[in-house]
Formats: structure tokens, sequence, C-alpha cells
């Protein structure tokens, strides 16, 4: 296929020809950055927490009446005692939150009372020793508390507790060497706190940007929040969560009915996942529709000049087909066409594509832009180009012969 | 003239009919994803207070010192201690401090459950500063404040649940095991976003039904249902040593009528600090910040990123859509070419056939404004697919968003069609004839 006498006619439609590129340039630019985010927004929506989640539910509990923290406490032992006894429910524990809350309770980490540079941030859970098995999470070294080490905290109080549970990630960075079991840890306070045992994963109950240099870095105290709340984490026994679903609110309004359970906080993990991403996913789907619809319109674009095109040069085309051009040629002209100026685009929407990455780094969060991206998305185009093109040349292609001696 | 080439616009539609509907579909999903998503931007960028916005200052001040605050900016709320002494100063003409607070109502009526609405602890002057409107009775007085009294306002909502929309005035309600006595009754009203507490909920929450003295709060040991940051510091144990220390947790507001007032106030709370420095309670020299309304919303970042990221593209997609819509355009006028030539060859003038083409890419336009606006419904009822509950209820299509979408529809066309028609008014009558 000769490319110059492309080249030669093509620069007697500059307009159409800058047109399409710009439109394949933008196209690119836009869609391999929406690409992106969908691939961005996905991974962090598939994120693992580490617990049962299928299993799990989750009550916010709140105290509706005015409690002294005595009364608080005993209600709350009632009701965990009462949520362990149904038949629905393998094991429950109280809580200040739970992975994927949105935000919650975080304290700096040091390794020495003195320091003042914190070593990391890590996210806080209470729990009683029934905790590490609600959740359904995997100690890997150590023990988990026992009983009598769980201690009451009331309103504005600093509580530490003399032992501490953490994640594999918070003793790792604490202690890279491997070394982290029966350390001491000091959070925000002189208090030691002895690492008794870690466990495999726990995500943070806080999923935003600037939490994820300290993901999955949790640590577990052992205490009861005896103040105006708290959470209650329920593990159903395996298939049982509808029936724990109806069962645990009952079991808590029959102990006692002065309280409110929030119905836009915790409940099952598809809730709870659902809430939390909402906006990743809402991003995601945006991003599909705006890529899937602008690459109709794209390919709508090049369908509708390439056929104005064809339209314009039967005359030619007609005398091509009488010099002896068979209709692969004319069929190859076009799509050769459309090629050479999609390449154009592509590059011009490269530098486009790279450009609105930065942009968007700077303004949005966003990550680099990987290369894989810009490659799908120049294939996608070029691919688009191609089959945009296909039926206007072969309605090209099928012009007669006998076009050649018509006038117009 | 305009009527004739009007109608002739209107015929051309139908004569390249696949094109042309090509044009008016592109054209509408341009104006409908822009508009869609302008519609969520217009709600979460709206003014909550604008009669007000200039005159209503968030203050703050610097309790954690050049160590432990974030790129030097002071923490968005006040510890206790200062924000009590700039209450006692008195400095503005209107100022009150703030915080979320959790109160369940509880009904005298057994078999009602409690429930918790959004309450926040205020002074009496945050009434007529934030003109909070009253249905029945008012807000309450200086020395409920002063007294630590346990009165209430309660919201059109609430009183509606329970009393039913009698005025409730002086009547006692229990929040939380204590009576309270309702001064007020307060019309509708939910400032979006919620400026003056943006942290806590994201500034689009449901709207706040009861409102008691923060001094009454203050006692009953309420912590906050906000943030509350006490930096690195330890602050020991119990609600007073809580209240004595550098933990910020206060909002503190103040109404300064012009920017004289405002400027006086500013020094004010620098010499606040100055002193806080030589008493010894502050290792730093004074770093404080008067932000008025529309100044916070932008420094709380109201807006959420993702709002403004879609309004991006979708106004990168419009464009991409004419770009489109260009290339069309020029295909559709360019095959007209042999018209163009008789018309001008008969004495049209090029002024003319620019009237003419551009008369019929308004048409096109305005049929693709009135398919756009119908996409821009479908756009608007189904944001909440795409956007947070609370957020998406704001959208709404209103007939400022339909005159919108008609007149982008047909001014980007319009716009659009400049290029196509400037080369049909090129045509050259006598090749044209000549030709044929």
């Amino acid at each position: 296929m000769q490319i110059k006498p492309i080249l030669a006619a093509l620069r007697r439609h500059k307009a159409g020809t800058v047109l399409i590129a710009l439109q394949i340039a933008l196209t690119l630019a836009i869609v391999c950055n929406a690409l992106f985010i969908i691939q961005q927004r996905l991974a962090h929506m598939s994120e693992p927490t580490g617990i049962d989640e299928a299993n799990l539910l989750v009550i916010s509990n709140q105290w509706a009446g005015h409690r002294s923290p005595q009364e608080v406490d005993a209600q709350i032992q009632a009701d965990l005692a009462a949520l362990r006894q149904l038949p629905s429910v393998r094991d429950a524990s109280p809580s200040d939150g739970y992975p994927l809350t949105g935000g919650g309770w975080d304290n700096y980490v040091m390794l020495t009372p003195e320091q003042i540079e914190k070593t990391t941030d890590a996210s806080v859970y209470m729990g009683d020793e029934h905790m590490l098995d609600t959740l359904g999470v995997k100690l890997i070294a150590g023990r988990n508390f026992n009983a009598s080490e769980v201690m009451q905290m009331t309103s504005r109080q600093v509580v530490i507790p003399p032992v501490v549970i953490v994640t594999k990630a918070l003793a790792d960075h604490l202690f890279p060497d491997g070394s982290a079991l029966g350390k001491p840890i000091y959070s925000m306070s002189s208090t030691p706190s002895t690492i008794i045992g870690i466990i495999e994963r726990l995500q943070r109950q806080d999923v935003k940007t600037w939490s994820k240099p300290y993901a999955y870095e949790s640590l577990l105290w052992p205490m009861r929040e005896d103040t105006d709340g708290l959470y209650y984490i329920v593990r159903a026994k395996p298939g049982q969560l509808a029936a724990a679903m109806r069962a645990v609110p009952q079991a808590l309004y029959a102990q006692n009915r002065m309280r409110i359970i929030d119905p836009k906080d915790g409940g099952t993990y598809a809730q709870i996942r659902e809430r939390i991403y909402d906006s990743d996913r809402g991003m995601a789907i945006l991003m599909c529709i705006i890529s899937a619809v602008l690459l109709a319109i794209t390919a709508a674009g090049i369908v509708g000049l390439t056929s104005f095109w064809v339209g314009q040069r039967r005359k030619q085309i007609g005398v091509r087909r009488a010099l002896g051009a068979r209709r692969g040629d004319i069929l190859n002209y076009f799509l050769t066409e459309n090629f050479l100026i999609s390449v154009g685009g592509v590059m011009v929407g490269t530098v486009l594509a790279v450009g609105i990455n930065l942009w968007m780094m700077a303004r949005f969060e966003m990550a680099r832009l990987s290369l894989a991206y810009v490659i799908d998305g120049v294939i996608i185009l070029l691919l688009l180009g191609q089959l945009a093109t296909l039926a206007p040349a072969l309605r090209a292609s099928r012009v007669s012969p006998v076009e050649a001696t018509r006038s117009t | 003239m305009f009527a004739y080439y009007f109608e002739l616009g209107l015929r051309s539609l139908r004569r390249n009919p696949v094109l042309t509907g090509l044009m008016i579909v592109t054209i509408a999903f341009g104006v409908a994803a822009s508009m869609t998503m302008y519609s969520v931007f217009r709600a979460v960028s709206n003014n909550p207070i604008p009669q007000k916005s200039s005159q209503l200052y968030a203050v703050q001040i610097d309790n954690f010192g050049p160590q432990n605050n974030q790129n030097s900016e002071p923490p968005d709320e006040l510890d206790y201690i200062d924000a009590m002494a700039l209450l006692r100063a008195h400095k503005a003409p209107r100022q009150t401090a703030l915080y979320p607070v959790k109160l369940s109502v509880i009904s005298d009526d057994a078999s009602q459950f409690p429930i918790r609405p959004t309450t926040y602890a205020i002074s009496n002057n945050a009434f007529p500063m934030f003109d909070i409107p009253f249905l029945y009775g008012g807000g309450w007085g200086a020395e409920d404040d002063e007294n630590r009294a346990s009165v209430v306002v309660i919201g059109r909502t609430l009183n509606d649940r329970l009393f039913h929309g009698a005025n409730s005035v002086g009547r006692e309600i229990n929040l939380s095991g204590h009576n309270y006595r309702i001064a007020g009754v307060m019309d509708s009203w939910d400032p979006k976003p919620l400026f003056f507490d943006l942290a806590s909920n994201g500034g689009f929450a449901d709207a706040i039904q009861l409102f008691i003295p923060m001094s009454r709060a203050v006692d009953l040991q309420l912590i906050t249902a906000g943030g509350t940051d006490c930096g690195a510091q330890n602050y020991g144990t119990g609600w007073d040593a809580f209240l004595r220390s550098s933990c910020s947790w206060v909002i503190y507001w103040a109404e300064l009528p012009s920017k004289a007032d405002a400027d006086a106030y500013r020094q004010y709370l620098r010499d606040y600090a100055a002193a806080q420095q030589r008493a010894g309670r502050y290792g730093w020299a004074p770093n404080v910040r008067l932000r008025d309304v529309s100044q916070w919303l932008d420094y709380e970042h109201a807006v959420p990123p993702e709002s403004k990221l879609s309004l991006y593209l979708s106004l990168g997609f419009l464009v991409i859509c004419l770009v489109n819509t260009v290339g069309l355009l020029l295909a559709k006028f360019m095959r007209r070419a042999s018209d163009i030539g008789v018309r001008r060859a008969l004495g049209a003038s090029r002024r003319t056939v620019y009237a003419q083409f551009l008369i019929e890419g308004a048409t096109i336009g305005l049929a693709g404004g009135v398919l756009g606006l119908l996409l821009t419904g479908v756009g608007v009822w189904s944001v909440g697919l795409i956007f947070d509950a609370q957020i998406a209820r704001l959208a709404t299509l209103d007939f400022s968003l339909v005159a919108l979408t008609l007149g982008v529809a047909v001014l980007a066309t319009v716009l659009a069609a400049f290029y196509p028609t400037w080369r049909a008014a090129q045509i050259a009558p006598a090749w044209q004839l000549k030709s044929n």
C-alpha cells in the first residue's frame, strides 16, 4: 500500500483530518485516565479486611437514658451474655469500632516513653477476650487476652491496658527483626503495653487516602467502653447470618429498651462495604458510562465523516476502479487513511493523557498513570477507528467503475 | 428572515436523518452529562447562608504549636480554655462556641423507642447569628446560658412528631434522662452544607432538630459527637482534666458586620494568643485564623473531590461531543455545496449564508437540547447510583437548570457551527456551477 498518495489526499481534507485526529486524541486522553481510575477504585474496594466478613454483623448501640458507668458496664455484660446464648450466634464482643467504619480511634505508637516523633499511627480496637474469635482473625504468635485482663473505660478517661495484641503489619513496622512478641510499646502515654499476641491481618477503621501508609496497622486493647454507646460485633454460625440479623436486635431490646440501634451504622458486611465504598463504586460506574458513551460517539463521528468523504470521492473511486484498482485496494485505501489519522491522534492523545494524569495527581490525590493503560487505550482506539471505517470503506469498495463517467 | 431560515433548518433536519440524528444524540449526551454533574456540583458548592456569608467567621487559634499542627495551620476547633476566654471577652457583636452532642429524646409513651436527632450545644447568640427562623417562641436568653439552664430549642420535624405540630413552647421534654423546657420551635432550617460544622458528618447529614445551651452540655459532661484532637498529649483522667487540656474540640464562630470589625477581631485574637505565649501556655508565636463562610468552605474542602472530578470530566466529554459535532456539521453542510453555489450565484451574500447555516446549527442545538433535557432528567434521577444518597437527594432539575441545559446546547452547537459555516460561505458560486 502506498502511503504517499494517501497523505497527499489528506492534505486536501485538512479540517476533517484534524477533527478526527483531535477527537481520537481527546477520547484517548479521557478513556485511559477513566480506565485507570476504574482500576484504582476497584483495587481499593477489593482490599481484604482480614476478618470473617461472610458471618459478621455489627450493631451500633447507643444508650438512651442517663446511667452510671457501673450500670452501663453491667448492661453490656448482660447484653453480651444474651447474645452469646442465641442459637444463631457463635460469639460476640464489644468494641469501639470495626474494620471499614469510615473513621475512628487511632493512636500514635512509639517505641520508648521519651520519644516525641511517632514511629507509626495505628488503628485502635477495643474488645474483650472474645474479640479474636468473633472477628475470625488468626492468631499467629503469642496468646489471646484472658477475661481478667479486660478493663473498663469511662468517658474522658485515659486507660492504657498493660497488654496489647497487634497485627503482623504493625509488629513488622515496629520491630522489623521479627522480635515484637513480649516487647513494650508506648501509645501516647508513658505507660507501656506489652505485646502478648500477633494476629495475621486486620484492616483499619478508616480507608481514606491519608491512612494508606498505615494500612493494616491495628492494635487491640482488652477494654470495654462504658460511655454513651458502643458497637457489638457478632459472629453468626455459618449460614445463619440472616437469622442472627433478626435475633440480635430482638435480644437486645428484650434486655433493655432504653437504647438506640442506628440503622445507618453497622449491619452486615455487605451493607458496611456498600456504605464505605459508595463514592468509589460511584466513580467506577461513572467512568464506565463515560468511557462507553465516549467510544460510541467517537466511532459514530468517524463513520459520519468517512461516509461523507466516500460520498465526495465517488467519482475518483470510480476512476481508480476503471484504471484497474480492485475492491480490496479501495477498502485498503480507506482503512490505511484512517490508520494514519488515528496514529496521529493517539500520539497527541498520549501526551494529553499524561498531562491530565499529572494535573489530577496534583489536584485529586491520584496515582501515576501506568503505561499499560495508555497502551490499552491506544489499541482500543486504533481498533475502534478501523471498525468504524469498515462500513463506509466497504461501501466505497462497491462503487462501480461506471461512476468515473458520471458528471457528479 | 429568521423564521424562514429556522424553517429551512427544520426541513434540513429531515434531509440526512442518520447524520442529523447522530449530531442530536451527540449533543444531547454531552449536554446531559455535564448538566447532571453540574446539578450535583451546584448542590454541594451551594452557599448555605448567602445573606451573611461575609459576616460570619470561623475562629482558629493554634494551640498545638509548629511541632504538632498540620502544615502550620491551627486545628479546626479550639480547646475549651481558649473558647471560654473568647466567649467571656465578648469582643465581637455576636459569637458562639458550639459542638455536636448526642442526646436521646425519650417519649413518655413506653411503647415508643427513643430517638436520637442531630443536636448541637450552642450559645444563645447563635440564633440571630445564623438567621435561624422560628415557628413558635424563640432562642433562650443570655441568662439561660449564664445559669446553665435546662432549656431547649426543637426543630419543626421533631415538634410535629412529639406534639403534632402544636405550639409546644413552655412544655418539657426528656432528653437522655433529663427534663428540658422548650424555649422555641424552629421553622424548617437546613443549611446545606452545614457550614459551621463540616467535619463531624461531612456537612450533608440530617437537619438539626435540637439545640441546648453549651454551658448545660458541659455541666452534663456530654462529650462531642464530632472530632477531638489532642495532638500528641496525654491529658490525664476525668472530665475536668479534659476541660483544662489543650485538646481541640470546641467550634467557634463570630459575627463581624464590617471588614473593620473583622480586622479588629483578628488583631484581638493575635493579642490574646500573644498573652497566652507570655503566660507560658503557648511556646510559640501567635498563629490565628479568621475565615469567612466561603473561605471556610474552601479551606475545609466542602465540595467532595469526586464531585469536582466528575464535573471536569463531563465538561471534557462535552468538548469531545462538540468536536464530533463540528466534523458532522462540516460533512452535512459541505454535502450541500452545490445548493450553496446556486444560492450564491443567484445573488445571496456571504452574510445570508452565514445567517442560514448558523440558524440551522442552532436548530440542531435546540433539538439536541430537548433530548438532552430528557437525558438530564434521567441523569439527575439516577445520580444516586454515583453519589452518596445524602448528596444525591440535593441534586434537582429546576427551572434554571432546564434553561441552562437548553441554553448550553444551543450556544455550544452554534459555536461548533462557526467553522463549518465559514467553510460553506467560502464556496465560490462560479466553480460550483461549472462543475455541474
